[in-house]
């Protein structure tokens, strides 16, 4: 038999009962209820840190909690570890995944797994089953391909291949969506649907709002550690949601003062650009974005929007074209040039490009201006300066720090996030290029962004909003421009925009006429 | 103020410990050979620090271990792997050597700074050169620093047998590659009667000004950024190549008054056995490992090097008290190596927990004294 658990039977229901979960200093959980049920989707909802992974961490026994209690199928259960829940037929896909690189998909399926032959594992019966089960749910994977030639979303597939080779019927899906595209996206709902048809459950942890109520029967909305509510999807809407998750009104379209735009700040002329790859990135785009205007460029990633944001900032060379900042040729300047000019750049992968994460919070504040006063004194830091600057910036963007020492890497993605944006948006810039500001923020850290630029649009910067969010571009940008291929495809005002005519342009339909 | 150093303090606990235990497991050896363990450590302390001229050669061995190892502080911070700290002793030997040979009648006050500044030159240099074949062609600086070592021991082995050699050897069918000694004037002051350098005295000022430098200036900033992170390095407008570079010119530089110091202070000529180590003593490759061993702090290096200097010079004395063979002591040396480096792992990860702990617990405006670590 290749695996011991295809005998578990179905998981009917789980009730959890007044869980309360304490770490040194925060009350993860407090005195949760929660419940699913066999063939539902149950989605968590919640901000980070919101206590979504503590319950369902111990749901699966990693985590024991301080208090409540746990039923299967109507029995009280006690999970010491991860093996008595799998024994009753509970799996679970991180946040982060747990794969071995370099073994293939089915050495690390039958990883940690007892053996029908002793020692020597049959791979063979756990390619075959892996592909009949990769068949049954709509979820093909090459059992002998290395992980490390798999795609983010191919990995994911193995995953949840991988607890369900287990014979989990109750399959927890931690985030599962913030790695992917949107088709990949698509591909993984599918996928929930097929399982929850063949009378499996899910329960669907998320803080994106439209993803939660497009595939889910029932949402529990966790705030604090706090159960907030549960509702039925089809009879909530987003701004209740949102409400719930967030403890006050959000508003989806932040109000936009009228501005009226000043002379054009950042213009890039017939610009080419090769990729890291060599290959044509840009093929002749011409922009312009004046003060106190947000153009958005919308587009699906890959299609030039990174070559395009970093020939901007200086990180990589035209092969043809010019950049103009403040009416001056900055075509040949190089990064730090650029940006003592004015010019504010937040890249899309902060992580890489954008913080040192072993840096502390103050160190990184100072990331630009390490050689400046006061800051620097002839080469000379001044921990004064320093500590005062990043005290001020840490208070006025409101970021959740131990203190200016803690590094980076200890801050949650959404201050990360601040700790960048702090640091450009301090140095008062008259040309701002956001690349998906707002990447894998919740909502509160989303909202905190869009006030953030539209404050400095209302300042009289010019701001270009790279971004796939066709929401996020909807409600800031003045302008649209549509990038497709290494083309502008065009370029309308916002009030003419609408998704359905961003969709087509996006999708490299040619110039709508009309 | 106090949270900073009690954190300092539970830090130096893992290397500590783990010393320890690779003394324990050494004693168990000891133990086996029929050698009493006690007896034998009781030798290699008193060995080491049992007299004023024990800790005297205990520093003296410890000097050039610490210079080498500031230099490879800054390396390792710029994540430039410095594996050629004896090429980079030797070449800068040589050409104080040469200097202070050439010019025998200066007053010392000149010679001798300037003598330290030819070495820090001559070391930047062959530091250098793997510095840019990294930065500008991307060849791994591991061989090419390894490579530049073999080229240093065959240009003092031509050197100390044909130009430089010292005109007495030169007639005398032993020809032992050694140049002439130094004129008087030219050594570096003693702390009379050991053997005690000025040298020793300026290794520790030298560990202050590494820690400065790193932590407190621009430079040093950018170094460790780019050791860190050199995609935002980049974002920021440093200069990636030059500051790898940069990094390992400084670090050759601290290998090459290294080289100098011994010349200057201990020996008063330059001489070989034909091979690195000859002249060396090992401290190229050593202080790498105490460099490691005080974390990568040009503070925490200090203790470090004297640790081995103490081990170099107690396993002599261990090794006449109890009759065991000498290979033992290199394997004593072995195992402090192992232990205190694996122990690096178990106190990240305690660093790691706490400052989970921390962050979870913090407000969000608190304010936590300044450190300057990682
Ligand atoms: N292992 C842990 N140790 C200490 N604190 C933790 C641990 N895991 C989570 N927390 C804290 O518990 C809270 C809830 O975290 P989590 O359940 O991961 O939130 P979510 O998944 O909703 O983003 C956060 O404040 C987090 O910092
Ligand atoms: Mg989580």
């Amino acid at each position: 038999m290749a695996t011991p658990f295809s005998a578990t039977p179905k998981v009917q229901s789980v009730v959890m009962r007044g869980i309360v979960k304490r770490f040194p200093g925060v009350v993860a959980n407090d005195h949760v209820d929660f419940d699913v049920h066999q063939g539902e989707v149950h989605a968590l909802l919640g901000e980070n840190g919101a206590g979504k992974s503590t319950l369902m961490k111990i749901l699966y026994g990693l985590y024991q909690p301080d208090e409540g209690e746990i039923q299967v199928n109507g029995r009280p259960v006690t999970f010491a570890s991860p093996l008595d829940a799998i024994r009753c037929g509970i799996g679970m896909v991180h946040q982060h995944f747990m794969l071995v690189e370099t073994l293939t998909v089915a050495e690390n399926v039958a990883l940690g797994l007892p053996s029908s032959r002793g020692f020597v594992t049959d791979l063979e019966r756990v390619a075959a089953r892996l592909r009949a089960l990769g068949e049954q749910y709509g979820l093909p994977v090459d059992p002998h391909a290395r992980v490390w030639q798999l795609s983010v979303g191919q990995q994911q597939r193995v995953e949840i291949l991988k607890v369900l080779y287990r014979g989990a019927s109750l399959l927890i899906l931690d985030e599962p969506t913030a790695v992917l595209t949107p088709q990949e996206v698509e591909d993984l709902f599918r996928v929930i649907r097929q399982m929850v048809g063949r009378g499996h459950s899910v329960v669907f942890i998320s803080h994106k709002l439209h993803e939660v109520l497009s595939i889910s029967d029932r949402i529990t909305v966790l705030r604090d550690g706090r159960k907030v509510g549960t509702v039925r999807a089809a009879a909530t809407n987003k701004a209740e949601l949102a409400r719930w998750m967030v403890g006050r009104e959000v508003t989806f379209r932040p109000e936009k003062a009228p501005v009226t735009p000043g002379p054009v700040r950042l213009a890039v002329e017939d610009v080419h650009a090769r990729s890291d790859r060599g290959t044509p990135a840009l093929v002749g785009v011409s922009l312009a974005v004046r003060g106190g205007e947000i153009v958005g460029l919308a587009g699906v990633s890959g299609n030039g929007q990174r070559e395009l944001a970093e020939v901007i900032a200086g990180l990589r060379p035209p092969t043809q074209g010019r950049v103009r900042l403040l009416g001056r040729d900055v075509t040949a300047w190089p990064a730090d040039a650029r940006a003592d000019l004015g010019l504010a750049y937040i890249p899309e992968e902060r992580m890489r490009d954008g913080v040192i994460l072993p840096f502390s919070v103050a160190e990184n504040f100072i990331l630009r201006d390490h050689f400046k006063p006061p800051f620097a004194r002839r080469g000379i830091l001044q921990p004064q300066a320093i500590l005062a600057h990043s005290q001020a910036l840490i208070r006025a963007y409101q970021i959740k720090t131990p203190g200016p020492e803690t590094p980076v890497q200890h801050l949650s993605g959404g201050n990360i996030q601040k700790v960048v944006l702090a640091r450009e948006l301090a140095r008062a810039p008259q040309v701002i290029v956001a690349a998906q500001p707002t990447r894998g923020l919740d909502i509160g850290a989303t909202e905190y962004v869009h006030a953030q630029l539209l404050q400095q649009r209302a300042a009289g910067a010019a701001v270009l909003l790279i971004s796939e969010d066709l929401d996020e571009i909807l409600a800031l940008a003045d302008r649209i421009a549509v990038i497709y291929e290494g083309r502008i495809m065009d370029v309308l005002p916002a009030a003419e925009a609408d998704p359905q005519r961003l969709g087509l342009l996006m999708a490299g339909v040619a110039r709508a006429t009309g | 103020m106090s949270t900073r150093w009690q954190q300092r303090g539970r830090d130096m606990l893992y290397p500590l410990a783990a010393a320890g235990l690779a003394f324990l497991m050494a004693a168990g050896v000891l133990a086996a050979l029929g050698a009493s363990p006690l007896q034998a450590y009781a030798a290699l302390v008193k060995g080491a620090f049992g007299s004023r001229n024990a800790l005297a050669e205990t520093l003296v061995k410890a000097t050039p271990l610490l210079l080498v190892g500031l230099g490879i502080c800054i390396a390792f911070r710029g994540q430039v792997i410095n594996i050629g700290g004896e090429g980079q002793m030797i070449v800068g030997a040589l050409l104080a050597t040469a200097l202070g040979l050439a010019f025998p009648h200066w007053p010392g006050w000149v010679m001798i700074p300037l003598a330290m500044l030819v070495a820090m030159m001559g070391g930047a240099v062959w530091g250098g050169i793997p510095g840019v074949l990294k930065a500008y062609y991307n060849v791994n600086e591991i061989l090419s620093t390894i490579m530049m070592n073999a080229i240093a021991v065959q240009l003092m082995n031509y050197l100390l047998r044909g130009p430089m050699i010292d005109p007495v050897q030169a007639q005398r069918a032993s020809q032992i590659p050694q140049t002439a000694a130094l004129a008087a004037a030219y050594r570096l002051p003693r702390w009379v009667p050991t053997r005690l350098h000025l040298g020793a005295l300026l290794a520790v000022v030298l560990a202050v000004v590494v820690y400065f430098l790193l932590w407190r200036t621009g430079w040093g900033y950018r170094i460790r950024a780019v050791g860190h992170n050199p995609h935002a390095a980049r974002y920021a407008g440093i200069p990636v190549k030059r500051y790898t570079v940069l990094a390992l010119v400084l670090s050759g530089a601290f290998a090459g008054l290294a080289g100098m110091v011994q010349v200057y202070g201990v020996n008063y000529r330059m001489i070989t056995d034909g091979s690195a180590t000859g002249f060396t003593g090992g401290a190229g490759f050593n202080g790498i490992v105490a460099a490691l061993l005080g974390q990568l702090h040009p503070l925490g290096t200090i203790p470090a090097a004297v640790l081995f200097g103490a081990l170099l010079v107690g396993a002599n004395a261990m090794q006449r008290a109890v009759q065991v063979p000498s290979a033992l002591v290199t394997a004593l040396n072995g195992l402090v190596v192992v232990f205190v480096v694996s122990s690096e792992y178990f106190r990240r990860r305690a660093r790691k927990r706490r400052l989970l702990q921390q962050t979870a617990a913090s407000a969000a405006t608190a304010v936590a004294p300044s450190s300057p670590e990682d």
